[in-house]
């Protein structure tokens, strides 16, 4: 890999606080993610005017579920109907298998150059890097993950990838890069960019992509794009490489069209995209085009141990829209590369700590002002807040212990600042003279109270208690001359 | 343990116990019941809302149709097919047009770069429409190659009236795709396209800059007229 260009950082979920401190006093990013998260919010909303909303999100939530209760015998029916159509599938325990299993692929053929259709899975296996090191340039062909690539960035949404950038920007990036003219002109620089990656296309040994859907009934790999790259990635390479992860397989055919009407309208507010692409098979005898070899990469990287218990399920039922931080008011405000992971905003908040612990990611579960709006538009109503809860519960070691680096954030303090709050709270009578005693030293609290008091004035306790107020309304009431008839419902 | 052996072990072996299976039901992908002029208005509709053309025209004379767009859009070299009654019958009714017909039944790797640098247009037949979502379905063949639709700046779609179903569950059902899936199934709604540089929508990124339908109505339709 090349080195460092200046000005270009690297994320990391452990410096979700320092990153997202300086992604708030960034305007310009605020300003580029508020403009695009509100498009995409009122567009969402427009697209779904015509559809009995709740029914087909019931439903897309239905299928996922089915797919998860017979995911082992689904994967091993996609695995045989897929061999039998002449795709040849590889199953890998993490990413690093995966990466091998594609590099091999790759060296098997003595190929330099791959061509990759936008995947979320092999950026987190951190594919490109790995092939780099073998000597393989992998190049980006979507439009946004080029110009991420280029710009020595990762993606900061997961559909739409360059959303950190304006246009101007991009101008910038594509005139020191490729040598463009500076323009505003999106047109000219979305030509300027197919007629770079139509040569790479066409010079490319082998193509790699992601998979929105696998059907288990026919075998079929699902790709849904507007660019068109990502037919091109799986049609005019010789090789195809697809990677997914093992959640992605649905059952049957039919379970489809129900999916992809709420994944376009979740997504972007389109109806439907430019291109479904449906793969079965590599390139048949007599075909004159398509790849001649096909492969599956089915990834787990930690989608079994999700998979092992019942609320954490639902992570799974994801369908990659990315709705949830378009609607999501930490999203919209430190932007995609604050989460420092592959998948930013509230599903990355539930999924990163199983992909890569809860060591490395135990900012995030907090990076939720628990609103509900990720959960609200959900397309398969997987309930994001309440597993926010639960990974926050996980961290503190109050869960069940099923995610990777459960209890990373217990402290004996807190432990017991909650055990002496629930002793107090369960004993009345030291309660009260607790918070009498406070009530009278109120005068004694300090002015500065760490990070709450950063933005907000401290809190001082009332100089009477509730229960002091409480009882004293009571007595002026029992004087009133209708006291009676309560005392009798009673 | 093979990596495939360990996974499934651990998904059948799962903590919590087997999880039971819901029904589904897919009522709400279908039973859309438009009428033909509902049906054919939806498609244009929304297939416009992405920049497809619709040319409608009697099926007699779709030829005509077809050299009118050719010579709208400066066409000078089509890539088609030879079996296909649509290119044939294509074929024979530009024999004498000022347009060179490219032949694409030949293997991808001996005309790669002609077919990226020199081709104007490529038509294509398709197999139906979806009139929900404005949706073209096509299952390439060896006379009408993937790339066909794909590669050349211009893709021309030939499609039957008659063809056009409600909605993509409609047509998955109705034509038991699940029965037997081509190599390659496509929809194709619109030229290609992308929002990527801030929003903003530019057509023809990889794809066709332009998609434009040939609607063919039998007999004397109404669809013409509209």
């Amino acid at each position: 890999m090349s080195g460092q260009t200046p000005g270009v950082e690297t994320y990391t979920p452990r410096e979700f606080h320092r990153q997202a401190h300086d992604a708030l006093g960034n305007p310009q990013i605020r300003a580029n993610f508020r403009k695009a998260m509100d498009g995409l919010m009122s567009k969402r909303r427009d697209s779904f005017d015509d559809w009995d909303l709740e029914t087909l999100r019931e439903l897309g939530a239905n299928i996922r579920l089915r797919a998860l209760a017979r995911l082992p015998d689904l994967l091993e029916q996609l695995e045989a109907n897929c061999e039998a159509n002449g795709i040849r599938v590889h199953w890998a325990e993490d990413g690093d298998e995966a990466c091998r299993i594609v590099r091999e692929i790759c060296e098997s053929h003595g190929a330099r150059s791959v061509i990759k259709g936008k995947s979320m899975v092999s950026e987190e296996m951190h594919l490109n890097a790995h092939l780099e090191e073998a000597g393989i340039e992998a190049l980006e062909s979507d439009l946004g993950e080029y110009l991420v690539q280029l710009n020595q960035q990762t993606p900061s949404h997961i559909i739409m990838p360059a959303i950190h950038l304006n246009t101007d920007e991009i101008s910038e990036i594509l005139h020191d890069k490729t040598g463009t003219e500076r323009t505003r002109d999106v047109d000219y620089m979305t030509a300027a960019a197919r007629q770079q990656l139509r040569e790479r296309f066409m010079a490319a040994d082998v193509g790699v992509s992601g998979v929105n859907f696998a059907v288990a009934e026919t075998g079929t790999l699902c790709l849904v794009e507007n660019e068109g790259n990502g037919r091109m990635t799986t049609t005019v390479p010789p090789v195809h490489v697809a990677v997914t992860g093992i959640e992605k397989v649905v059952e049957q055919l039919r379970d489809v069209p129900p999916l992809y009407a709420l994944l376009t309208r979740s997504a972007t507010g389109q109806h439907v995209t430019t291109y479904f692409n449906m793969i079965s098979s590599p390139r048949k005898e007599g075909e004159h085009d398509g790849p001649k070899e096909v492969h599956l990469v089915l990834v787990d990287s930690g989608r079994s141990r999700i998979y092992q218990d019942d609320e954490l399920l639902d992570t799974l039922r994801c369908i990659r829209c990315g709705a949830c931080m378009n609607h999501c008011p930490v999203y919209t405000r430190v932007g995609g590369h604050t989460y420092g992971t592959t998948y930013p905003g509230p599903i990355g908040s539930i999924l990163s700590p199983h992909l890569m612990g809860l060591e490395e990611t135990k900012d995030l579960p907090t990076a939720s002002s628990l609103c509900g709006a990720c959960g609200e538009v959900c397309p398969v109503k997987i309930p994001i807040p309440d597993l926010l809860v639960r990974l926050r519960k996980e961290s503190v070691g109050e869960g069940r212990g099923n995610v990777p680096g459960a209890g990373i954030k217990r402290t004996r303090k807190e432990v017991a600042a909650w055990k002496g709050f629930q002793w107090l709270a369960t004993h009345p009578g030291a309660w009260r003279s607790g918070t009498a005693v406070a009530g009278k030293l109120r005068a004694l609290t300090p002015a500065k109270l760490g990070a709450w008091t950063d933005y907000r004035t401290a809190p001082k306790p009332a100089s009477t208690t509730l229960h002091a107020l409480v009882k004293r309304h009571q007595a002026s009431k029992s004087h009133e001359p209708n006291s009676k008839s309560h005392e009798e419902e009673r | 343990m093979s990596a495939r052996n360990a996974i499934l072990k651990r998904l059948r072996e799962r903590l919590d116990g087997p999880l039971s299976a819901p029904e589904s039901d897919f009522t709400v992908a279908t039973n859309r019941g438009w009428s033909e002029e509902e049906r054919l208005a939806r498609f244009e509709r929304w297939i416009g809302s992405v920049h497809g053309e619709v040319v409608h025209v009697d099926e007699a004379r779709w030829t005509e149709a077809l050299a009118g767009v050719l010579a709208d859009k400066g066409v000078r070299r089509l890539a088609l097919g030879k079996q296909h009654p649509v290119a044939a019958e294509a074929r024979s009714a530009l024999a004498d047009a000022d347009v060179e017909l490219v032949d694409v039944d030949r293997d991808i790797e001996q005309w790669q770069r002609e077919q990226f640098e020199s081709v104007d247009a490529g038509l294509t037949s398709t197999r139906g429409a979806i009139a929900e979502t404005g949706s073209l379905w096509l299952w390439p063949t060896p006379d009408e190659p993937r790339l066909i639709s794909l590669v050349p700046p211009l893709h021309i779609a030939v499609l039957d009236a008659d063809t056009l179903a409600d909605t993509f569950f409609d047509v998955v059902e109705g034509h038991g795709w699940a029965d037997g899936m081509p190599t390659n199934a496509l929809l194709i709604s619109g030229p290609s396209k992308t929002a990527d540089i801030e929003q903003t929508l530019a057509y023809g990124v990889h794809g066709p800059r332009e998609l434009v339908v040939i609607v063919r109505h039998a007999g004397d339709s109404a669809g013409i007229s509209r």
